[in-house]
């Protein structure tokens, strides 16, 4: 469970203060599907940054799993994110020279998992994301943008993340393609009980999560349950 | 993150960019190469000159005549004092116990004839022992003994230069009269060619019994030099203090300061020769030494490219749980390998190097241990003294930022 109490994050560039986030406050349950919408400049980013625990608030509370990481420093912030988050990014973010399998253990030989157990845990969530097992051995970049982004939905899979946050993962892709993946969302949340935040700037893309928080000018104008949850038609998973 | 895991990930960097990488380690290759190839040739050129000092004995202490003191303030000359005579010698043997052999000698040179065939060269008179103090080796006949010296015998021993001046390449002169200073002298042995060493040429001369040489061709029984073979290096300087005593003693000098002789330890210019070898090591070794860090630059800069080339690479490690201390030793484990393929490559360089050098230039080379085990160690700390800054450059960098750069 994620909780989220009256963050506010100042940047501060010599004398001028921005204020990005206006005290916001919100909580996810477990095995939610939340999408977090809003354009550009909301702050949408910022809360991105902050629930991956890739920034810290300035004031606030952020409670990741029942422990405040507010106030976490660097390399304490590394464990939490190694331990609880899986991240999906715009630009999938894979060594490109490296293999599929390679690129989904990553996380794992940060957390001291030995080699054996490393190969079956990522072949175990390459099944789950639902990338056909001939592609196992290719290099990440001869693989086309949304197998690519099964990749790194099997990669942010494998450290068993009490979150999958992604940031705006169709971003990259054309309609079909990007229908694809988000289904691959909806069916680890359907199948697997995990928990997804998405972030976007699409209404059309949101609208595939169970529940829509609307940001706008680093405030939370909008928490509405998505009753019309969109299902797509590729629920077998071929690409 | 374990050391194979490590290894691993830089590993497959450094292949992705195979000719950067090979270009980089080149400069290393080429320091380390010079490095190992400057000090086998130093250290060569030390051993082949200490070889050549040992050549002319082992253990050696050599007395010799100081400096003619007339009433005025000249100076003749080091070694120009007829100071030392037979007795001195004799005295040397009876009393300075540590000594193994006493050799004194008269040496002066000589035109001497011989079937028409003349030279003028170095004779040297001497005793039977002469040959176990000087590490001197008859080729043929014999050399000249006891019996020889108590019968004032005509007899002379040539070095193999003087026989190939006097009686060609080859020949084998025993029996054969050769004329000194208008003496007859009959050959009877031939020494063992000994080449060149750092004082002359040893092949080149004449020997003859001392007491022949002193009642025939000097005329007086002054020796020029006193050569006295220790029982071993450790009592040399104990010897060369009794022989000091003892010479000060009989000439009646109470101050060592204005003694008439001078005694030289083969030890002290074994050390002065090796002295200057190794500064000549070390000026050699420095120069190669310079492209060794134009080596590494060439590394610390590959490393900042890269750097900025991974960024993103670096801000997704950072995102997926790498700490600091991951990231900074993935690159610092990057630039030293880096480096140790280098040393190894530039190990085996140098030491085809030193081996061009002998053959094509005959110059005596050595790769030793310690110049190898130094390479390996001069290679890591290169790796790690130009590869930290970009690898704390890496492990710095803002993941946020890291992910988002272009």
């Amino acid at each position: 469970m994620i909780e989220c109490k009256k963050i506010v994050k100042i940047y501060k560039t010599g004398s001028i203060e921005a204020v990005v986030l206006r005290g916001v406050s919100f909580s996810v349950n477990d095995g939610e599907f939340v999408a977090i919408m809003g354009p550009s400049g909301s702050g949408k980013s910022t809360l991105m940054h902050i629930l991956g625990c890739l920034d810290s608030p300035t004031t606030g509370m952020y409670i990741l799993d029942g422990h405040d990481v507010s106030t976490i420093a660097d390399d304490g912030l590394a464990d939490i994110r190694r331990k609880k988050i899986g991240f999906v990014f715009q630009s999938y973010n894979l060594l490109p020279r490296a293999t599929v399998i390679r690129n989904v253990t990553l996380p794992l030989i940060y957390a001291g998992v030995d080699r054996l157990r490393r190969e079956e845990m990522a072949k175990e969530s390459l099944r789950a994301a639902g990338l056909p097992e001939d592609r196992w051995l290719h290099h990440s970049n001869q693989l086309s943008g949304g197998q690519m982004q099964r990749v790194a939905i099997a990669r942010a899979l494998v450290n068993d993340p009490a979150m999958i946050l992604a940031d705006e993962p169709t971003g990259n892709l054309d309609t079909k393609t990007g229908e694809i993946v988000l289904d691959t969302f909806q069916r680890l949340n359907h199948e697997h009980g995990r928990t997804i935040v998405l972030i976007t700037h699409e209404r059309y893309v949101a609208e595939h999560a169970q529940r829509i928080i609307h940001i706008k000018d680093g405030e939370i104008v909008d928490d509405e349950k998505n009753i019309k949850q969109r299902v797509t038609n590729y629920t077998n998973g071929t690409i | 993150m374990n050391i194979f895991d490590i290894l691993e990930e830089t590993f497959s960097a450094i292949m992705v960019n195979k000719a950067r990488s090979g270009l980089t380690i080149l400069g290393i290759v080429i320091g380390i190469g010079s490095v190992i190839a400057m000090i086998s040739i130093g250290q060569g050129a030390q051993g082949s000159i200490e070889a050549s000092i040992q050549s002319i004995g082992s253990n050696l202490v050599l007395v010799r005549p100081g400096f003619q003191r007339g009433a005025g303030p000249v100076s003749a000359g080091r070694g120009s004092a007829t100071t030392l005579t037979q007795a001195d010698a004799d005295a040397i043997k009876k009393e300075v116990t540590l000594a193994k052999a006493v050799a004194p000698e008269i040496s002066r040179r000589y035109q001497i004839t011989a079937k028409g065939k003349n030279t003028n060269t170095q004779v040297t008179g001497t005793v039977s022992v002469y040959p176990e103090v000087r590490n001197i080796e008859i080729d043929t006949g014999s050399f000249i003994t006891d019996q020889n010296i108590q019968s004032l015998s005509k007899v002379a021993v040539l070095g193999p230069t003087t026989r190939d001046d006097l009686f060609g390449e080859w020949s084998a002169p025993i029996g054969e009269t050769i004329r000194i200073n208008k003496v007859d002298f009959k050959v009877i042995g031939i020494t063992k060619a000994k080449g060149g060493s750092g004082f002359g040429s040893q092949d080149d001369v004449v020997y003859v019994p001392l007491s022949t040489a002193q009642r025939f061709l000097a005329g007086d029984t002054y020796v020029t030099t006193i050569s006295v073979e220790a029982e071993s290096a450790d009592s040399m300087s104990a010897i060369q203090q009794q022989i000091t005593d003892l010479l000060l003693a009989r000439h009646n000098i109470p101050d060592s300061t204005l003694a008439d002789f001078q005694v030289m330890n083969q030890q002290d210019i074994v050390q002065t020769a090796s002295s200057i070898t190794n500064t000549f090591t070390v000026l050699l070794a420095s120069i190669a030494g310079i492209s060794l860090i134009v080596g590494g630059i060439g590394i610390m800069n590959m490393m900042l490219t890269t750097v900025t080339e991974r960024t993103r690479e670096i801000g997704l490690r950072k995102a997926i749980g790498a700490k600091k201390m991951d990231i900074s030793l993935q690159f610092l484990a990057e630039s030293v390998m880096l480096t140790f393929f280098g040393g190894f490559l530039g190990i085996l360089l140098g030491w085809f190097l030193a081996y061009v050098v002998t053959v094509f230039a005959s110059i005596p080379t050595s790769v030793s241990l310690n110049s190898i085990l130094l390479a390996f160690g001069v290679s890591a700390a290169i790796g790690i003294v130009f590869g930290y800054y970009p690898a704390r450059r890496a492990a710095g960098l803002n993941p946020i930022d890291a992910l988002r750069y272009e």
